[in-house]
Parts: structure tokens; C-alpha cells; sequence
């Protein structure tokens, strides 16, 4: 018999990655014993994620190749991990109090994370189409599965029916893309890829394009950019709060950093051809993201639109195709994922007994009523409308700065129109807070463990705003 | 010679495929998708790739269709009585636009392809396509996205099970 | 060329020959005559010509008259095309597995090597996964095409129970895999020469949980739910009538001698005799020549091939008369909670015993 030699396994590259699948399972396996209690479950998953953000460190000189040039860990991948490995634990943390009163109670949910989790670190570090394809389909087969978690809910059934149906689509514009790429240039690596287009030996240079064209829509759909953002609205309002934010937050990131691999690592050379349309893209993001949200009279869908409109403003940075826009984007999530998981935190604080309460116009006087609340959601509309102090102003500006460094002018005065646009209804909501009566008793409806949460977020997106170097500089 | 034997088979596939989208009633519609998968192995024992050939009838004519017939089945479809999707008037028009669109993607693509300065087909080594060489592949240089499936598919199956379980203790 | 194009034909044609000229029309008498035995009565003796009945022989005649003549039925609302179609696709991949089966070794005639397989690939053990799979369809298609509410019940068991048993089915052919190392199926015929590496010894459980799921695979009892008369009329095939039944009566004796055939070639030397091998055959009859010795050997292996096959067709048939349908419900239990975890256990157990080998 012949055998097959044993390849080389980079595990210590891989150790992220690896925890987190074997905390995944053994929390499908703890379920099985653990009763109607799902404290220990939770314990497991923290547990692991912790191990696998302190091991994203163990590589000692980056960047590190690993697996014939598929797998690479760089500062990128390093400070992405510990993006998503943050989001993920905020999501748990979130999720605690929050399942069991809106009847979620599937251990699996838990696991589910753990996988979508290793999706993402995974889809960091991928510099292989086949990687970033599997990686991509990882996190959006446990996303489909938790934005329906709530079995019972029609409108959660509908986001899970509606993400799955539109997600498997995208998913075949992708892997059209994929095989285009590879049928033009011979190989699925991004290295490999930006060599052969470099030496000028792709065998069709149209055909290139096109697979250039159709991984923007494949990319364009999993970060929800325009015209590929429809599903969006609906998947945020009908997914549980806590799975809302960790779409908003994880796998958007995960996706935009694969997106970026490709776009800055593989074909810039060719950017000439696509940053017009990806400029397009972007633009038409940011203003019907801004413009939508201004409509909207549900938090969820506000977020939503507002969601969509912020990555107009991360495509800039994959307009730009330098390693400056690299670690903006990495520095925009970190900033996002504070003020999107202290947005739903006050949110899911104040769900009612037997609805979410997601009208808008219902946290009017929410600043007599619940002040402290009321502040910390001040903090976080204005970091999101981008207003200095605070994170989300410091992430703009290094995005508009990569942008402006490669002479992206024009691009940076639409981004920041937009920005105005967008403090309009950010404001809203602080004004409604703070000058409106309040027609309804305004109670906090979860415990400590949320609103820990919201703490966190608070001083982390106060902390990223003042002091952004030391966070700027694991970036880089 | 081999070309004798593409185009009809190709021809079959293609034709099989339209009978997935034209034919009203479910049950032909998986019947022609399936005759195309079969279509479609035997492209590929043309391009000397048999154990893909093989794999390709196993799991999407051999079991993935089988499901698909059996929920088919089991739900007691009929052709679809009323073609929702023609109520509404604009939908014809997006629906034709659409069509044109695609039409003419094809068409450059097709122009693409046909002009493209590909490679003049390379000998193919003796083991290529065989069991031996595809799993030597398979584990080592793509043991990664090898082991990566396995958690996808894990995740799936333990997604479907929390969505299709009858009830949650 | 034109040489072995004679050769293949003329395999095809034995091979042709012994299943659907000899099998399948003996089998129905000696299903029957052994159920009368089992069951203390005389049976099949009535049909005679001028007073002989040959222990019953007759009544395959009998019945091929029957088939031949009577009407092609085909219900009102049925789906005329599907109708017709579903019994060859129930019978064909029966008959093409026999494609890739060797139903003897490599022999040297006048100068020229003979493989006794018509078609020698290199995925033959997956082939005949696949094959397998697709015959599913025919029963699937004939429920559904028959406009008939237990037909259709009995589509939607064959499709739930092959779909089941195909699993382990698939898991089993992984051991064997593990322990040949090829799934080339003359190799793994060739290797069984040494007696001590009968897949018999080397996978004991894999016999068992492939047997089990072949006899599933072909629903007959104890796995007959789809067919089973006394709730579902006759399952699948209620609508058919003549030479359409005949043919799904045909291919379940052809896949009876498709089992005996592959549990032979997978666990049971396949054409080898134990103790003896070619080389042994070969040296005793040296003074008939070169190819006087490998026709000798040709022969006796070819014989004991189907000798096996024999055997394997009455066991299936044993097994057939001694046990009691499962209820539905016990089928998939048994598929998806016992032998699925098996096969897998089976798999594990292979592989930590060959990593201990080494």
C-alpha cells in the first residue's frame, strides 16, 4: 500500500482556530448532559474564547506562512482574531440573559458561535480562494442557522428563509468569481495570483475581469453594500438582538478583511479596471444606507441602514489598496464593535416582557427616565455619526486618510457628506431621548450581565477615541 | 474522437438543464436535474477525472436528488397551479430585462472564452484523476480546506438539526 | 483490437447469460421449492408437459408465458413516460454492476492475457456504490408515477430506507478500503489469494453490517416495508402488471446474485479457493501446456466464484423465510441508531488496528 507522506501542519498558526472547533464540540457534547441549565455551556464557550484570543499571540515572529502560502498570519489576522474573538464573547455575554426570556433555548446556539467563530479567524488569514470560499461558507451556514433560532417567531423564521435563499445565491456569484480568477491566472492562491498578473501571463485578461466583477457581487452581498444590501433590514430585524449585533459586527468584519485580501493583495494591479465601479459601489452605499436609515422607525432596521452606510465608508479603505486602509478597516471594527454591541446592549435592556419594544419613538424621555442608559446611548450615536471624541471619529479618519494618500479626493469629501447626513438621524434619537415625554414606563428588563456589556462598550469606544495609538499600533 | 462524444453528451446535459427551469412539474424538474448530473459525470470521465465522475453520481444523483424527490414526495407536489410570480405586471418586465442582461453577459463570455489564448492541452500524467493521486492531494496540499469542510459540514448538520427538531427541551 | 473486442463481447455476453438467462429465472424456483421445504410443503409441482413436471421446473416457463401475455396495465392519471420508465431504471443498474465485478482472475490464453472483468476500474468499489444509488429511482418514480396513494407510501419508504442503508453501506466500503488499500476490485480479488486475508478475517463486522444493508438495499424481508402486502397492497409496484412487474420482479433475483457476487468478491476470496493458489493450479496441471493449465484454472475459479455466489443467494434466501418483517419504524432505527454507529466504530477499530500493525 502506498502511503501518503504526513504534510507539515502548522498547528501553532492554526491554534486559534483549532480551540475554538474543539471548544465547539465539546459544548455539542456538553449539551447533551447539561439539562435545561446552559450556565456551564456558556462558561465552556468564554473559556475557549479567551484560550483562543490569548493563543493568537503564540507565533512569535510574524508574519508567518503557513500551508504552502494558503494560510498566513500576519498583524492583519492577529488583530482581526481578536475582533472577532471580542464579538463573539460579547455576543455570549449579551445572549445570557437575553434567550431565555425570548424562548431561545438550544444549547447549540453556543456552538453555533464557536463555529462561525473559527469561519471568521479562518477567513482572516486566508490568502487561498479555496480558504476564503470555505471560510465565507462557514460563517454564513451557522448565521443562517442563528438568524432562525427562534423557531417560534415569524419574523426570525423569515430573516433565517430569506439570508439563506439570497446568501446561497451570492454564494454561486462567488465561486463564479473564484473559478474565473483561477481560469485566468492558473492558481487559486493570492500570492500566486498577483504574480502571474504582475508577469503579464494571464490567459485572458477580460476573463479576469469579469471574475473580478462577480466577486464584487459575491463580496458585495456577505458585507451588504449596495444594490446587494436588500436582505440586510429584514435579516436585522427578525434575527435575536444579540445575533443581530454579532452579524453587524463578526462576520462583516471577516468578510471585509477577505474582501480586502483579495482586492489589495491579489489584483491591485489591475485596480485601475475596478476601483471605478467599486467607487460606484461605495458611494451608492453610503448614501442609500444614510438616506434609508433616516426613514426607518424600528431600531433594528435604523441599525441596519446605518450598518450598510459604515461600509460605504470601509470600502473607501479597499479603494485605497494600501496596507494603511488594512489597518484602518481593522481599526473601524474594533471601534464598530464597541458601539454596535452597546447600542443592542441598550437595546436589549430595554425589551419588554412579551415584545423587543424596537419603536423608536417608545425611548422618548428615556433621559429622564433611565439617565445613566440614556448617556451611554448618547456616547454611542455620536461615536457612530463619527463626532470626535469618541472611536468611531478616529476610525473615519484614518480611512479618509489611506483614501486621501492615494488621491481618493472626491471620494473623501462624498464620505464625509455622508457622515453630516448620517449625525441627522443619530441625533434623532438623542433628541427624542433627552426632549420628549416619555408616554410609557421605561424599565430595564435584563440584569447585570448586560449592562456590563454596555459599560464595556462605553469605555472602550471613549478609551479608542482618546487614546487610539496603542490599538492603532496592533494593527500595524 | 473524444470530441464525438462531448458534444451529444454536452448537448443532453444542456438540454436536461433546460428541462430543470421549463418543466411545470417538480418531480420532472428532479428528473431532468438528475439525468444532467449524470450528464455531467460523464463529462468528466472525458476529462479523464473518474473518481470525480464517480463522486459526482454517489452524492448529488445517488443521494442529495434521492432527498430531494423524497421531500417532493412526501409534501405531495403537484405543478404549480398558479404561476405566482406573473401576478405582479413588473415583474415580467424586470424578469425580461434581466434575461437580456444575462443573454448578453453570456454572449461576452462566450466571446471571452473563444478568443482566449489558453494553454494547448498538456499530457496528462498516467495517474491523474485516479483514487491515488486525487486523495494524495487531497492530504497533503489541501489537507487545510480539507479539514475546514469538515467543520462546515458539521456546522450544517448541526444547524439543520436545531432548525428541523421537533422540539427544544 | 479486433481480438478484445471479441473477448469483452464475449464476457458481456457470459455474464449476460448466467444472470438474466440462469439466475434470475432459477431463482424464482428455488425461491419457491425452498420455501416449501422450510415450510414442510411440497409446492411448485403442478405445472407439467405430457405428465413430467421436473421437480416444478416447469412453472418457470409457466410464468415467463404469463408475464409475456398479460396486460400491460397502466392506470388512469398515471403518468404514462414515468410509468414505463421506472422498471428499466430499476433493472438496469442491477445488470451494470456486473460491469466492473471479476468473476475470475488473469489468465494467459494462446499468448494473450484475459481478465475475467469486462471493465477493470480503478473506483470499481465506488462504481458499484453508485450504481446502487441510482437504482432508488426506478422504485421511487414507480410509486410516484402510479397515481395510487400506497404506491406512492411505498416510494417514500424506498426512498427513506435506501437512502438509510446506503449510509453504512458507504461506511462498510471504507474499512475495506482501509484494509486493501485499493479500490480497484481485481486487486482486492487478487490480494485474497492468501487465504488469511479474507475480508471475512480482516472485517469481520464489515461483513455483517454490509450484508445487512445489501438485503436492505434490495427490500426484501426482514426489510420488505416498501413492498410489504399486507399493509401497502404491494408498495411500489401495486400498479404494475406484466412484463413491467416481471421486470422489477427480475431485478430484485439480479440483485440477489449482485450481493452473492460482491459479499464473495469483498469477504470470501472472490474466485480463490483457500489454500490453493494460481501459481499451485497452474504447476499441478503443467502437462497440459500453458494455456491447457490456465484454462483448467480458469475453470475451476470461475467455478468457484459462483459456487460462492450460490451459497450467498440461498443464505439470502434463509434469511428471507426465517425472519419476520421489521415495522417501519424498527427499519430506520436500526439503520440510522445501530449499524450506522457500528460502521463508523468499524472504521475506527480498522484504523487504530492497522496504525498498530505498522
Amino acid at each position: 500500500m502506498e502511503h501518503i507522506p504526513a504534510p507539515a501542519i502548522d498547528f501553532i498558526s492554526l491554534a486559534p482556530a483549532l480551540i475554538l472547533s474543539v471548544f465547539g464540540m465539546l459544548v455539542l457534547l456538553m449539551d447533551l448532559f447539561a439539562g435545561k441549565n446552559k450556565n456551564l455551556l456558556v462558561f465552556a464557550s468564554l473559556v475557549g474564547l479567551v484560550l483562543a484570543g490569548v493563543s493568537a499571540f503564540a507565533p512569535k515572529a510574524l508574519p508567518v506562512v503557513s500551508f504552502g502560502g494558503s494560510y498566513v498570519v500576519d498583524h492583519l489576522s492577529v488583530f482581526f482574531t481578536l475582533i472577532f474573538v471580542f464579538s463573539s464573547a460579547l455576543t455570549i455575554l449579551l445572549s445570557i440573559e437575553y434567550n431565555p426570556r425570548n424562548g431561545i433555548r438550544a444549547g447549540e446556539y453556543y456552538a453555533l458561535i464557536l463555529f462561525c467563530t473559527v469561519g471568521m479567524i479562518l477567513l482572516a488569514s486566508a490568502t487561498d480562494l479555496i480558504m476564503i470560499f470555505l471560510g465565507i461558507e462557514v460563517v454564513s451556514i451557522c448565521l443562517y442557522v442563528l438568524a432562525g433560532i427562534k423557531r417560534g417567531d415569524v419574523k426570525s423564521n423569515e430573516a433565517a428563509l430569506k439570508y439563506f435563499l439570497l446568501g446561497a445565491f451570492a454564494t454561486g456569484f462567488l465561486v463564479y468569481g473564484m473559478t474565473l480568477l483561477y481560469g485566468a491566472t492558473g492558481t487559486t492562491k493570492l500570492a500566486g495570483i498577483a504574480e502571474v498578473i504582475h508577469s503579464g501571463q494571464t490567459n485572458s485578461d477580460t476573463l479576469l475581469l469579469l471574475g473580478t466583477v462577480l466577486l464584487i457581487i459575491g463580496f458585495g452581498f456577505k458585507v451588504a453594500s449596495v444594490p446587494f444590501h436588500m436582505w440586510a433590514p429584514d435579516v436585522y430585524e427578525g434575527a435575536p438582538s444579540p445575533v443581530t449585533a454579532f452579524m453587524a459586527v463578526g462576520p462583516k468584519a471577516a468578510a471585509l478583511v477577505a474582501f480586502y485580501r483579495v482586492f489589495a493583495t491579489a489584483i491591485p494591479e489591475i485596480g485601475t479596471t475596478w476601483d471605478t465601479l467599486l467607487m460606484v459601489v461605495a458611494v451608492a452605499t453610503m448614501v442609500i444606507g444614510n438616506f434609508g436609515a433616516i426613514v426607518q422607525t424600528n431600531i433594528k432596521r435604523l441599525l441596519a441602514y446605518s450598518s450598510i452606510s459604515h461600509v460605504g465608508y470601509l470600502l473607501i479603505a479597499i479603494i485605497a489598496r494600501n496596507s494603511l486602509g488594512g489597518s484602518a478597516i481593522a481599526y473601524y471594527m474594533m471601534a464598530y464593535a464597541f458601539m454596535i454591541f452597546g447600542t443592542f446592549g441598550i437595546v436589549i435592556l430595554l425589551g419588554e416582557k412579551n415584545s423587543e419594544n424596537l419603536e423608536i419613538k417608545n425611548y422618548a424621555g428615556l433621559g429622564v427616565k433611565q439617565p445613566a442608559i440614556a448617556l451611554c446611548m448618547t456616547v454611542f450615536m455620536l461615536s457612530l455619526g463619527g463626532m470626535p471624541p469618541f472611536a468611531g471619529f478616529i476610525a473615519k479618519f484614518y480611512i479618509f486618510g489611506a483614501a486621501i494618500k492615494e488621491g481618493y479626493v472626491v471620494l473623501v469629501v462624498i464620505a464625509v457628506l455622508n457622515s453630516v447626513v448620517s449625525l441627522y438621524y443619530y441625533l434623532k434619537i438623542v433628541v427624542l431621548m433627552y426632549m420628549k415625554d416619555s408616554e410609557r414606563e421605561l424599565e430595564l428588563s435584563m440584569g447585570p450581565i448586560t449592562l456590563a456589556v454596555v459599560a464595556i462598550a462605553v469605555f472602550g469606544t471613549i478609551e479608542m477615541g482618546l487614546f487610539p495609538d496603542p490599538i492603532l499600533q496592533l494593527t500595524q | 474522437m473524444e470530441l464525438l462524444i462531448f458534444y451529444p453528451l454536452a448537448g443532453f446535459c444542456v438540454l436536461m438543464g433546460l428541462g430543470v427551469i421549463i418543466s411545470s412539474s417538480p418531480i420532472n424538474s428532479a428528473l431532468s436535474l438528475i439525468a444532467m448530473m449524470m450528464g455531467l459525470a460523464g463529462v468528466f470521465v472525458l476529462q479523464q477525472a473518474h473518481f470525480l465522475a464517480i463522486l459526482q453520481i454517489i452524492v448529488y444523483a445517488g443521494a442529495i436528488m434521492v432527498l430531494f424527490m423524497f421531500v417532493i414526495m412526501l409534501l405531495n407536489l403537484k405543478s404549480a397551479e398558479e404561476d405566482t410570480w406573473s401576478i405582479r405586471p413588473q415583474n415580467t418586465y424586470v424578469s425580461v430585462l434581466t434575461g437580456f442582461l444575462a443573454l448578453g453577459a453570456l454572449y461576452k463570455i462566450a466571446c471571452v472564452i473563444s478568443q482566449a489564448k489558453l494553454d494547448s492541452p498538456a499530457a496528462v500524467p498516467d495517474d491523474f484523476g485516479t483514487v491515488v493521486r486525487v486523495g494524495t492531494t487531497l492530504f497533503t496540499d489541501f489537507v487545510l480546506p480539507f479539514e475546514v469542510a469538515s467543520i462546515l459540514l458539521l456546522a450544517a448538520m448541526v444547524g439543520a438539526v436545531v432548525l428541523a427538531k421537533n422540539k427544544i427541551d | 483490437m479486433f481480438v478484445d473486442f471479441l473477448i469483452t463481447l464475449v464476457k458481456i455476453l457470459f455474464i449476460f447469460g448466467v444472470t438474466v438467462g440462469f439466475f434470475a429465472p432459477v431463482l424464482t424456483w428455488v425461491e419457491r421449492k425452498q420455501s416449501a421445504i422450510m415450510q414442510d410443503r411440497i409446492g411448485a409441482n403442478r405445472a407439467d408437459i405430457l405428465g413430467f413436471t421436473a421437480f416444478g421446473l416447469f412453472h418457470i416457463i409457466a410464468d415467463a408465458l404469463k408475464m409475456f401475455t398479460k396486460e400491460d396495465f397502466i392506470p388512469r392519471g398515471a403518468n404514462k413516460a414515468l410509468h414505463t420508465l421506472s422498471p428499466i431504471v430499476a433493472l438496469i443498474p442491477a445488470l451494470i454492476t456486473f460491469a466492473v465485478i471479476p468473476f475470475g482472475g488473469v489468465y494467459t490464453l494462446f499468448g494473450k492475457e484475459v481478465n475475467l472483468v469486462i471493465s477493470d476500474l480503478d473506483v470499481g468499489l465506488l462504481f458499484i456504490f453508485a450504481v446502487a444509488s441510482i437504482a432508488t429511482y426506478g422504485y421511487v418514480i414507480a410509486g410516484w408515477s402510479s397515481n395510487n396513494n400506497w404506491s406512492l407510501l411505498g416510494s417514500i419508504r424506498v426512498a427513506a430506507q435506501m437512502i438509510s442503508y446506503e449510509v453504512t453501506m458507504g461506511l462498510t466500503i471504507i474499512g475495506i478500503l482501509m484494509v486493501y488499500g485499493t479500490m480497484r476490485l481485481t486487486e482486492i480479488g487478487a490480494i485474497q489469494e492468501d487465504f488469511w486475508r479474507w475480508g471475512i478475517f480482516l472485517q469481520p463486522v464489515g461483513f455483517f453490517l454490509f450484508f445487512a444493508a445489501s438485503i436492505a438495499e434490495n427490500k426484501r424481508i426482514p426489510f420488505d416495508a416498501p413492498e410489504a402486502e399486507s399493509e401497502l397492497v404491494a408498495g411500489y409496484f401495486t400498479e404494475y402488471s406484466g412484463l413491467k412487474f416481471g421486470m422489477f420482479f427480475m431485478a430484485e433475483f439480479v440483485e440477489m446474485v449482485t450481493i452473492g457476487a460482491i459479499v464473495t468478491l469483498l469477504f470470501f476470496g472472490g474466485w480463490n479457493l483457500p489454500f490453493v493458489t494460481m501459481d499451485g493450479i497452474l504447476s499441478m496441471f503443467d502437462f497440459l501446456g500453458e494455456t491447457g493449465a490456465n484454462i483448467i484454472a480458469l475453470l475451476i475459479h470461475v467455478g468457484v466464484f459462483f459456487a460462492k455466489v450460490c451459497f450467498f443467494i440461498f443464505f439470502q434466501m434463509i434469511v428471507r423465510w426465517t425472519l419476520p418483517r421489521f415495522r417501519y419504524d424498527q427499519i430506520m432505527k436500526l439503520g440510522w441508531k445501530i449499524l450506522l454507529p457500528l460502521s463508523l466504530a468499524n472504521i475506527l477499530i480498522t484504523g487504530a488496528v492497522i496504525l498498530a500493525l505498522e
